[in-house]
């Protein structure tokens, strides 16, 4: 039997009570908008992606539940530092962790603690929400003029 | 209510025997629906209904020599005159069958709307609507150029009704208004926004969605113009309901869509419409599912509304005490006059983790803008949990409910 815990475990209550990189970051020079129309939730994500291609910083702004904004305060922990190809490489695992079988372990080595949200794929109406920030970061790097959406 | 759940008028043992649905476990939790302002469980009589005709009647109707046409057609046409007894409408030409009350609403601003309204008229709707009486005049004021006028709503989540008049004008052709909002409960004084609007010479059509479950209408003794609803939200079955409107306006309306069984005579030279109601019924209805609203609007009637609506006081009253103990929950939507639905908020916990945790406790409830964004705006929230009760719904439904809210509530602690 598949336990709430599973899906709300303290790492997550606690990011979203208190997310990390929460806020404008002055000196971006890429952002965008995510919007999830089903349920309301909205983010904007800032990046300041350097000459190398390294993001040196990401924030974000915004409302929604517990699972969107710890899944945005993680990314944002786990990208600083990471260049954009590195970023991608753990967005296509993210993805993938989110919606593969339950037996399927998590690719800790590439996720690091992101693994906590494994839970989500238990729940299949929570899925966008733990990818909605993925889906704005991705159009941040693009700066995308439409905001981002996980329909 | 007495302890078995039995009172004066409703025996709720006997009413949750007929709803099959009922009687399952979600989760390894008996399973506690409070999602009936989304859509209600069909009681067995309902689901029969449905069967029978395809097991026993299914033929199209209206054009058959044949005997399962004319049994499928005599049912189809005896809903009609049952939902035409439920509203006291004055004749069954005056009830169209549409797929819900969104189309129903689509209809009155396709047709009469680009007939009647024209650039620098106003059309006067709610704060409080639900999505399908904003965006389908929207789109009628792009076309025509006309204006959609918003009456607020009070913190209460109740209709201004003062500046609803000021905003009346000679340049108002339509008021469009809820008659139970289904995102805060409340009920509208629609007597007297009617009496009000026809007194700047203004047509009224009231959503009906929320409200034929739970109150007694009366086109003729409201004088309405136009009414809607949806099946499914009356114990009905989904992609059915009805546009009520007055005869001599549907006269002089055109038809909303071309097609079969809207016509009496095709040339390609001209069409000669049908009469009323088939004129804006084009194509194969949705006969098994007028038949089961048919079926609906019976088991309703039978059952008692007026009891039924005591019976989901007496619950929004046990909730709602419950509610203004829990500490952090804040309700939205507070009138005077409301019914069936508490919605609210709860400090730190989002309505759609509220969602989650309840679901894996077997309470079924809704988190969201309920299609009603606007209202969410007025009240400075995203979303709203919302619990809505039914005929079938007990005490015990909802101290379930509000011991999986403190769950949730610890988890978030």
């Amino acid at each position: 039997m598949f336990d709430l815990r599973d899906l709300y475990q303290q790492v997550i209550v606690d990011h979203s009570k208190s997310p990390r990189n929460f806020g404008q970051l002055d000196d971006c020079n890429h952002q965008a908008d995510g919007y999830n129309p089903l349920c309301g939730d909205k983010l904007h994500i800032y990046l300041r992606i350097n000459d190398e291609n390294i993001i040196e910083d990401v924030s974000f702004e915004g409302e929604g539940c517990a699972i969107s904004v710890a899944s945005a305060s993680l990314m944002t922990d786990a990208l600083k530092g990471k260049s954009v190809s590195e970023s991608q490489a753990i967005f296509e695992q993210f993805q993938h962790m989110a919606t593969a079988d339950l037996a399927e372990a998590p690719d800790e080595a590439v996720l690091g603690k992101l693994a906590v949200l494994a839970g989500v794929r238990e729940f299949p109406s929570r899925i966008k929400c733990a990818t909605l920030c993925w889906h704005t970061l991705q159009a941040a790097v693009k700066d995308s003029e439409t905001p981002a959406k996980t329909e | 209510m007495s302890v078995d759940g039995t009172d004066m008028n409703l025996n709720i043992d006997a009413i949750r025997k007929v709803f099959p649905i009922l009687h399952q476990q979600v989760y390894g939790k008996p399973l506690v629906y409070l999602d009936n302002a989304a859509t209600t469980q069909k009681p067995q009589p309902v689901i029969d209904a449905l069967r029978h005709y395809y097991e026993r009647n299914n033929a199209n109707v209206h054009r058959g020599v044949h005997a399962l046409s004319e049994r499928a057609t005599a049912d189809y046409e005896g809903a009609r005159e049952k939902l035409r007894a439920l509203l006291n409408a004055a004749s069954t030409r005056e009830i169209v069958f549409t797929r819900g009350a969104t189309e129903a609403i689509n209809l009155v601003a396709a047709s009469w709307g680009r007939t009647n309204i024209g650039a620098g008229d106003e059309i006067l709707i709610s704060e409080m609507e639900h999505h399908s009486d904003i965006v389908p005049w929207q789109m009628l004021c792009e076309q025509v150029g006309a204006k959609l006028i918003v009456a607020p709503i009070n913190d209460a989540g109740e209709l201004m009704f003062d500046t609803f008049e000021e905003k009346l004008s000679e340049r108002t052709k339509l008021v469009g208004m809820v008659h139970l909002s289904n995102a805060l409960g409340t009920i509208n004084p629609v007597d007297k926004i009617i009496a009000k609007a026809h007194a700047v010479g203004a047509k009224v059509l009231l959503d009906g969605a929320q409200a034929l479950a739970h109150l007694n209408v009366d086109v003729q003794a409201l004088d309405c113009d136009f009414y809607v609803t949806s099946a499914h939200k009356m114990y009905g079955p989904t992609g059915i309901g009805i546009l009520y409107a007055k005869e001599a306006l549907l006269e002089a309306m055109p038809p909303y869509q071309g097609g079969g069984d809207m016509i009496a005579m095709v040339t390609f030279e001209k069409t000669q419409y049908n009469a009323l109601p088939y004129k804006f019924e084009a194509g194969t209805p949705n006969i098994a599912g007028v038949i089961g609203f048919g079926a609906a609007v019976d088991w309703l009637c039978d059952t008692g509304i007026d009891a039924i609506a005591a019976h989901e006081q007496r619950l929004l009253a046990y909730a709602t005490e419950k509610a203004l103990n829990v500490e952090g929950l804040t309700i939205i939507g507070t009138a005077a006059d409301k019914a069936t639905v508490l919605s609210f908020t709860i400090d730190g916990v989002h309505p759609h983790d509220l969602g989650t945790i309840l679901d894996r406790e077997g309470v079924a409830i809704r988190a969201g803008h309920h299609c009603a964004m606007p209202v969410m705006q007025h009240f400075g929230v995203p979303a709203t949990a919302r619990a809505s009760f039914a005929a079938y719904n007990t005490q015990a439904e909802i101290n379930a409910l509000f011991a999986a809210l403190n769950k949730a509530q610890e988890m978030f602690a």
